[in-house]
């Protein structure tokens, strides 16, 4: 099995939020999600919500921080934070990015991208491994929104995740908005992507908001903002998804402009309503 | 130089020029990375100090956020603590050399987002202090992990108060010294004025002296008031646990 999660609609967990969602058990939530490294204090309000969450909720933990796709070793100290945490919550998942974040010594805080050869695939084989032989369990790993390619690059992102899959036994996190930011940036086509895409071992989709730019020379830019609403094309894309994979854990990331409540669970229960519509015509 | 380096480099380097090797016309595509690198770090200073954003104003707390980023990047992805040595940044920060209370801001606010974080731990109260040997030169106060206590030649107090709306905005007459603790009595980190000889006292029961060598200085200190100073440290329970030199605990 791909995936613990219970398949359903879930939310990127925001402190905000923790109120209303214990006052609202009827919405349509399966599970939530938080980012590893917001949790990674010892004690005080993060611990006491994500455990009084963790009581009544399925639990994704989603790491941004590891570097997993950086040249330099993972960072061991983290890598035992991670494992705490995790054995803390036992989260159904863990989940973490095709991307780095860290480069000699210094931490960017942001997910970079990386180029796609034999010998960056070799490396982030064996730290996908090494977090795996770590944490004692399988991760998910998702696909990335890149804003510019490496010229160096001779594989493509859908047979480098693949290979990845196979060297590693690793699961993927399908994030279709950045299907469609890479899509368009690169002026490539979204739905041949997915087409291909390694779908036996999606353990979990992420669905969020972009914002809509352009370059120098006029082409469309999009920004992966997690600040706004999920864009209709994506949610489109979701919809044919799951209409050949039939429903997964499909999560809502609004990570910026933090909406109140009701808007964010508005986008989960239209997700939730995708997935049932799905799941009746696959048992019709 | 190979591999993510020129791009790592590329992040941060003056010039604003992509690196080589990217594919296309990438200045304004690099640029988005570039930004969010710059804008992510500066946000997480503004989460974690906002007294000092207020203080100082967003314009001018962002170009100093700024400088201090590129001359001291977060080494770890724990953004809950990037920003320890901004005091120490600040205090050798030319621009920032009139306004000699702002490195002292800033370390107020570090304890109260330490505090927010830190361990659960259980608080002792009277009883545990009554129960206590009564040699008080062989007992030592360990001081809950929330607690901490700032003091500075400048009033922080008064400024933070003003800063954060807790009092009216006024023109500070006296300058003088102050002190305050900071605490998470349950999970909201709190900030209070103590006096400096308060102050001073839990800083030596915290440095590990034994309560009977702490309360002897103190006396000896002018103006100090030792029954108003235990009371702060018993009566807000800001202790975890009582050692005795002997080693056993309560």
């Amino acid at each position: 099995m791909t995936t613990k999660l219970p398949i359903g609609a879930g939310v990127g967990f925001k402190p905000e939020h923790f109120d209303a969602i214990l006052a609202d058990p009827s919405a349509p939530i399966a599970f939530l999600e938080i980012h590893a490294e917001n949790y990674m204090g010892a004690g005080g309000r993060p611990h006491a919500q994500l455990a009084a969450l963790r009581e009544r909720s399925a639990l994704s933990i989603h790491g941004v921080g590891l570097s997993i796709g950086g040249e330099a070793a993972l960072d061991r100290a983290h890598l035992a934070r991670l494992k705490a945490l995790i054995e803390r919550y036992r989260p159904e998942s863990f989940s973490e990015h095709l991307a780095w974040s860290s480069h000699g010594g210094a931490f960017f805080n942001d997910l970079l991208p990386l180029p796609y050869t034999p010998a960056t695939l070799s490396r982030v084989a064996d730290h996908v491994a090494e977090v795996q032989d770590v944490l004692g369990r399988r991760m998910l790993l998702e696909n990335p929104s890149t804003y510019v390619r490496f010229e160096e690059s001779t594989i493509g992102e859908l047979d480098f995740l693949a290979a990845l899959v196979a060297r590693t036994g690793c699961g993927l996190l399908l994030d279709i908005n950045n299907v469609f930011v890479s899509a368009v940036n690169h002026g490539t086509d979204a739905r041949a992507y997915l087409a291909d895409f390694p779908f036996e071992a999606v353990g979990e989709i992420h669905l969020g908001g972009h914002d809509e730019d352009a370059d120098e020379t006029g082409a469309p830019l999009l920004i992966d903002a997690h600040g706004s609403p999920v864009a209709d094309p994506v949610w489109t894309l979701f919809d044919e998804v799951i209409a050949r994979t039939g429903p997964l854990p499909s999560l809502i990331e609004w990570d910026n402009d933090v909406p109140v409540w009701p808007v964010l669970r508005a986008e989960a229960a239209r997700a939730c309503a995708l997935l049932q519509r799905h799941s009746r015509s696959a048992a019709a | 130089m190979d591999g993510l380096t020129p791009f790592a480099q590329a992040l941060t380097a003056p010039d604003r020029r992509a690196p080589p090797g990217l594919a296309g016309p990438v200045a304004r595509r690099f640029s988005v990375y570039r930004n969010n690198v710059a804008v992510g770090l500066i946000r997480a200073l503004e989460a974690r100090f906002p007294a000092l954003l207020a203080l100082t104003g967003e314009e001018y707390f962002r170009a100093m956020a700024r400088e201090f980023t590129l001359a001291r990047p977060p080494a770890s992805p724990l953004l809950m603590r990037f920003g320890d040595d901004l005091p120490d940044f600040i205090a050798g920060f030319a621009p920032a050399a009139e306004l000699p209370y702002l490195a002292d801001i800033a370390r107020i606010e570090i304890a109260r987002s330490r505090a927010y974080h830190a361990p659960d731990l259980p608080r002792i109260g009277a009883d545990a202090f009554t129960a206590a040997p009564p040699d008080i030169d062989r007992v030592c106060v360990e001081m809950h992990p929330a607690v901490a206590v700032i003091r500075s030649a400048h009033p922080v107090w008064t400024i933070l108060a003003m800063t954060s709306g807790w009092q009216p905005a006024a023109a500070i007459d006296d300058w003088q010294p102050q002190a305050v603790l900071v605490d998470r009595p349950e999970l909201d980190a709190i900030v209070r004025p103590i006096t400096v000889g308060t102050a001073l006292f839990l800083e030596a029961i915290d440095a590990g002296e034994p309560l009977g060598a702490v309360a002897a200085r103190a006396a000896e200190t002018p103006e100090f008031d030792l029954p108003a100073a235990l009371a702060t440290l018993i009566g807000e329970r800001l202790a975890t646990r009582i050692q005795t030199s002997a080693g056993d605990m309560s």
